[in-house]
């Protein structure tokens, strides 16, 4: 047996075989042939079953993710039919009499090199489709298996380099119990699919596919993120045990997903979903969410080679909207720099980037890149209900600014006649000390306050976040974070206006019974632990946790708080 | 006697896989010719690598044509589809 350890990216337990999902080796020698007829015949029979192949994939994918995802292998299908895909390579078997191997490969590249040279992204990224179309040929012509998740038909855990999205589109859960990945983290597509499906996953275990081999025996612990490959007898007992367990939780969970959130004592506050993408919602609306507290939308600037237009974040924003009705979503605005970086825009290196040129302090220099996302945001405003927050603020001028360009964006947009909500609530994310300790001047004039602890933390404790010799300093429950905390509340309630939190914390079990005393409004965590969150908040009296808030604010270590919230909350 | 049309693009995308596919599926259902010009190049209507290679974007005009004993049908066929899919008008 052996144990790795790689990032939980889904939860769940899975007990099954290893299936390796890795393309084979599909390396061939030119042959000349004497037989042209012959060889068409076969290149014949290898496209024959390459289609069928493909309308089973169609169909799967069609069942479990619908029509859209489906279409990709209905133009796969058609490059298998295509006469200038496959006359050419005929006539190459039949002229030059090469294998069909050859000729295929040739023909293909050809394709492959037009479409990479063309100017649009689009098109470029179509390159990556005929390679996945003429692999799956290519395989059967060498007659080697060509692992496909939708044709597997026992139960198994996928273990595999990575996912790409055609790959997760073919999962199928009745037989694909988890996977495990070499790479990835917990907001990579795989681990994004995998909480959206509810299969148990543990990415980035560098060395998954070296360390476990075909039929192996392997447990994925998608709870703690522990990868076990060939257990023994009693770690097969413990993992079965917490697997049960785990199931008994989720339908203990799964009674609260259309309730409303609401302490034992009849106090409502709103547990919400950070995402990333418009793909996220459906996790979003599965686990009961009440609204989206926190859309990161630099994704829409990340992994591309230019900046997203403003039609292209129109949709985005506008799919967000529409699939969530008239529940709340908070868009942050663009936070880039600090630790994402975008090539395009050609930003100097900096000494301390989180103390540098980012977020807000770069979308205020750059306006032309600022104002395109705030009119693709005005105008996907109409479709639902829209709240917009700035990230990064230290002062009231950079608030003060920041508001003046939106609003002269929407009355751009009116006067063009394009429809834009008048009841956008415009608030700005609190992570900078400065900013908390002044909360009282800002909540006279923001719409409301979304507290992020992950920056407000280790700018606090003056201690990067990155630089894991000072990790020790990241203490979400330090008397001097809740002090700040409750400063924010305070303030956001001294003006009638709403606080909220967007952080790692607001889904942490020892800080949600002292946010709850502290009177937050709203609670955004990954759309995955709010049944969590519900079921343990229905317990609390957040009267009884109010009532140890001065006593908590003036103790003086973070371990303290802890121990004082576990004997008083039963954890 | 071939016929032909002329539209104009309106997908802020182009004629992108989606619509190009049904596009080509269409097209190959009829026994006329079809082909599809766009920037001085033309290509076979039946070909999804052709449909593609053209790369159309937003606001360009193509022309449409149907050379068969069906060509008539083949071309309103396909101007629908254009429009059904909000590829162009």
């Amino acid at each position: 047996m052996s144990n790795i350890s790689g990032i939980a990216a889904s939860s769940g337990i899975a007990i099954a075989k290893v299936y390796k999902l890795a393309v084979p080796e599909l390396t061939f020698e030119k042959t000349t042939i004497d037989n042209p007829e012959a060889e068409i015949e076969r290149l014949n029979q290898a496209l024959e079953i390459s289609k069928n192949e493909l309308e089973v994939i169609k169909e799967n994918a069609r069942k479990s993710l619908g029509d859209e995802h489906a279409e990709i292998f209905s133009a796969h299908l058609l490059v298998l039919s295509d006469p200038e895909m496959i006359n050419p390579i005929q006539d190459k078997i039949n002229t030059e009499k090469v294998n069909a191997e050859a000729a295929l490969e040739d023909t293909a590249n050809m394709f492959i090199d037009m479409f990479k040279a063309m100017d649009n992204e689009y098109m470029r990224e179509r390159a990556a489709d005929i390679q996945d179309v003429t692999k799956r040929v290519m395989a059967h012509l060498l007659n080697v298996t060509f692992p496909d998740p939708a044709l597997i038909d026992e139960e198994v855990v996928i273990v595999a380099e990575d996912l790409t999205p055609s790959d997760t589109a073919q999962l199928n859960k009745n037989f694909v119990k988890g996977f495990t990945t070499n790479i990835g983290g917990r907001t990579s597509h795989s681990a994004i699919m995998a909480r959206s499906l509810e299969i148990p996953a543990v990415v980035g275990t560098k060395s998954i596919t070296s360390d476990a081999k075909k039929d192996d025996l392997i447990i994925v612990d998608g709870i703690d993120g522990d990868v076990i490959i060939n257990p023994t007898e009693e770690e097969i007992t413990t993992y079965k045990k917490k697997q049960e367990d785990f199931e008994k939780q989720k339908e203990i969970w799964a009674q609260l997903k259309d309730e409303p959130t609401v302490s034992a004592d009849n106090h409502h506050v709103e547990l919400v979903a950070n995402i990333g993408t418009p793909d996220d919602v459906a996790g979003v609306i599965n686990n009961g969410g009440e609204g989206v507290g926190l859309y990161r939308t630099e994704f829409l600037y990340m992994g591309k080679s230019e900046l997203p237009t403003e039609d292209e974040q129109f949709e985005a924003y506008k799919s967000v909207l529409e699939q969530m009705g008239d529940k709340p979503v908070v868009v942050r605005t663009l936070d880039i720099g600090g630790d994402k970086e975008l090539n395009y825009l050609d930003l100097p290196k900096e000494m301390n980037p989180f103390l540098g040129f980012r977020a807000i302090r770069l979308c205020l220099e750059r306006d032309d890149i600022f104002r395109t996302q705030l009119r693709a945001l005005l105008r996907a405003s109409a479709y639902g209900n829209l709240k917009i927050m700035f990230p990064m603020i230290a002062t009231l001028d950079e608030f003060r600014q920041a508001k003046a360009l939106l609003l002269e964006e929407k009355d751009n947009l009116k006067n063009d006649g394009v429809d834009v909500s008048d009841e956008i609530e415009i608030g700005i994310m609190v992570e900078i000390p400065s900013t908390a300790v002044i909360a009282r001047q800002f909540a006279k004039e923001v719409d409301f306050f979304s507290i992020g602890t992950n920056d407000l933390i280790q700018y606090t404790m003056a201690a990067d976040r990155m630089n894991e010799r000072v990790s020790y300093l990241y203490q979400p429950y330090h008397p001097a974070i809740l002090n700040l905390v409750n400063n924010v509340i305070e303030a956001a309630h001294a003006e009638g206006k709403w606080a909220g939190m967007c952080g790692e914390m607001a889904g942490d079990s020892i800080a949600i019974p002292i946010l709850l005393g502290l009177g937050l409004d709203e609670f955004s965590m990954s759309a995955t632990s709010i049944l969590p969150a519900r079921t343990q908040i229905k317990d609390l009296s957040k009267e009884e946790l109010a009532s140890f808030k001065d006593q908590l604010l003036s103790m003086n270590t973070a371990d303290e708080v802890e121990q004082f919230i576990r004997e008083n909350t039963n954890q | 006697m071939a016929v032909e049309k002329t539209v104009k693009i309106t997908d802020p995308t182009g004629v992108h896989a989606r619509p190009a596919t049904v596009l080509v599926n269409k097209a190959g259902s009829f026994a006329a010719d079809t082909t599809v010009e766009y920037n001085g190049k033309s290509v076979n209507l039946k070909s999804i690598m052709g449909v593609m290679s053209l790369g159309i974007p937003k606001d360009s005009e193509i022309k449409i044509t149907a050379d068969g004993s069906d060509e008539q049908e083949a071309l309103d066929a396909l101007i629908e589809v254009i429009k059904k899919e909000g590829l162009g008008e």
